[in-house]
């Protein structure tokens, strides 16, 4: 049976890779950070289950360790120039975006295929897990596409994916401990707390008041923190779990998906979300910094209306 | 007896946030916090949060298409997409950015949402291409509203990039609900939790989209 491990190591020795090339690129002044950064990534994929848990403890305080007091920077990778790339485009086309379409196409399909043939039976892939391999399928399809086609150097695909990977640098790992310190919440029993809080607020029984605060909610905490990917574990431990799911018995799907985007409602609306709002403004040089949130506050709170009522009619 | 002190980790996520610490310390103090809080001792802390990211390293899979996104940009995927946003030439300001919006939740729920952005598109060819579009209609404009269609213009990529990307489940999102969920004994499959961010992209659309052209008819309304 192909694991998700299979795919854990796939990642691993991609990270190994990156790490690798990272150690040997002296253009990086920090190169021996980068190095240890996405070299304590691949050993957490690689190696992990081997580690015991304080193991793991001691691997993501390296982590933050490194990320936190500026050990990282960011990397120039061998590539091609602009003019080049022009050149490309040009002669390729659109057929260019087809070997990018491979990934989806190949998880979706082979989803599908897998989940509704007798495939299924065959017991080919570990369960619930098969659109993560036939991703990681995907990719190898897609590098194997792009290798037959315009021919890249051997070690291409490993430093361009350092390029960008160093690109993101520490926000790369971010959502992962973010959801980590969402099991922490869960064990320390914040949900508890905040469900016991928040069931004295809202009128027993009134299913859609619920789900108005769980999404003000997610959309408020999102523009303090200036991340739904933070306000989630906290909303869900909060709101999302103990009320509507256990509660009301709510389609867990729906509250965490449609719950994800009214928290993106409040991204559009908050300065803290530097990257999409602030930096944009910059970037056009606007007069108002806060220019590009006020063009979005127009669609974002109508949006978040319709994610309350979409999670209102479809979760219950 | 409730404990309310555990609520300690959420305002050290609030207060490190907002101070713009780097959020991968105040995770992790807010982590060892909480878990002191509630009475475990360092090393089980330590222990509790390591056993937890590694049974979340299923977010990091997400990056394995780097290297294909990264190869492709190396043959000009960048500049192709540049060049299918220049061939939007469209008569009015709103169109455009109309056009632009089904482009950006288009490629960004088929997992392409690094061939656009602000530093990418929307500085370089969308804000000007929208600003001659009204430039066009409506002669030369002053100041405010150019400002106007140029703050649309990144509210446009932000709207589309948000409300495209959850469709593609390997995307960092979804796999977080997921895994978040699995918390609490939810086992839910990530082309499930994609499949219910569709109702929320096409209403997105609409919002959005007809704000777009309304602001048409505003720029075309005389200046006070």
């Amino acid at each position: 049976m192909i694991t998700i491990q299979w795919l854990y190591t796939l990642a691993g020795l991609m990270f190994a890779g990156f790490a690798l090339l990272s150690a040997l690129d002296r253009s990086n002044r920090r190169r021996f950070g980068n190095a240890a950064f996405w070299g304590l990534m691949a050993l957490s994929l690689l190696g992990g289950d081997r580690l015991g848990d304080f193991g793991n403890g001691l691997l993501v305080l390296g982590l933050a360790g490194l990320a936190g007091f500026g050990f990282i920077g960011r990397s120039d990778p061998p590539t091609t120039s602009g003019e080049e790339r022009r050149a490309f485009s040009d002669r390729l086309g659109n057929k260019l975006f087809l070997p990018a379409l491979i990934i989806p196409a190949t998880a979706l399909f082979g989803t599908l295929l897998y989940n509704y043939t007798p495939l299924s039976d065959s017991g080919l892939f570990e369960p619930k897990r098969e659109t993560y391999i036939l991703l990681g399928l995907g990719v190898l399809l897609a590098l194997a596409v792009i290798f037959a086609w315009l021919k890249p150097p051997a070690l291409a695909p490993l430093q361009e994916g350092r390029r960008l990977i160093d690109a993101i640098g520490w926000a790369a790992v971010l959502p992962q401990m973010l959801a980590a310190l969402g099991v922490l919440f869960a064990a320390a029993g914040v949900g508890t707390v905040i469900g016991d809080m928040t069931q004295s607020v809202i009128p027993k029984g009134n299913v859609f008041a619920a789900v108005a605060v769980f999404g003000l909610g997610m959309a408020l905490f999102t523009m303090i923190m200036g991340n739904a990917f933070a306000a989630f574990p906290v909303m869900a431990a909060a709101i999302g779990v103990p009320l509507l799911m256990r509660g009301y018995g709510g389609d867990p799907a729906v509250i965490g998906a449609i719950g994800m985007l009214a928290g993106f409602c409040g991204t559009l609306m908050t300065p803290m979300a530097a990257n999409f709002n602030i930096v944009p403004a910059a970037l056009l040089e606007l007069k108002d910094r806060n220019g590009v949130i006020k063009a979005q506050i127009g669609t974002a709170l109508p949006l978040l209306a319709a994610n309350i009522l979409l999670i209102w009619w479809f979760a219950f | 007896m409730t404990n309310y002190f555990v609520l300690a980790g959420i305002a050290i996520v609030v207060a490190g946030f907002a101070l713009r610490l780097n959020p991968m310390l105040v995770v992790t103090v807010a982590a060892i916090a909480t878990g002191l809080i509630a009475g475990m001792d360092i090393a089980e802390v330590i222990a509790t949060f390591g056993k937890a990211f590694n049974d979340n390293r299923i977010i990091a899979i997400v990056w394995i298409v780097l290297p294909v996104i990264g190869l492709l940009e190396r043959f000009g995927l960048q500049q192709r997409a540049g060049a299918v946003i220049t061939g939007m030439r469209n008569a009015t300001t709103g169109k455009l950015l109309l056009l632009y919006l089904a482009y950006r939740q288009v490629t960004a729920a088929v997992g392409l949402h690094s061939t656009a952005g602000h530093p990418q598109t929307v500085r370089p060819l969308v804000a000007p291409m929208a600003l001659a579009a009204a430039e066009k209609q409506h002669g030369p404009l002053d100041e405010r509203t150019a400002d106007k269609v140029k703050s649309y213009s990144a509210a446009t990529d932000n709207v589309g990039l948000f409300f495209g990307e959850d469709i593609f489940f390997a995307i960092g999102s979804i796999v977080l609900i997921q895994q978040t969920l699995a918390t609490y004994g939810y086992n839910l499959a990530p082309l499930e939790l994609a499949l219910w961010a569709i109702p929320t992209a096409i209403i997105a659309f609409f919002v959005h989209g007809s704000r777009l052209l309304l602001l048409d008819r505003r720029l075309g309304r005389p200046r006070r």
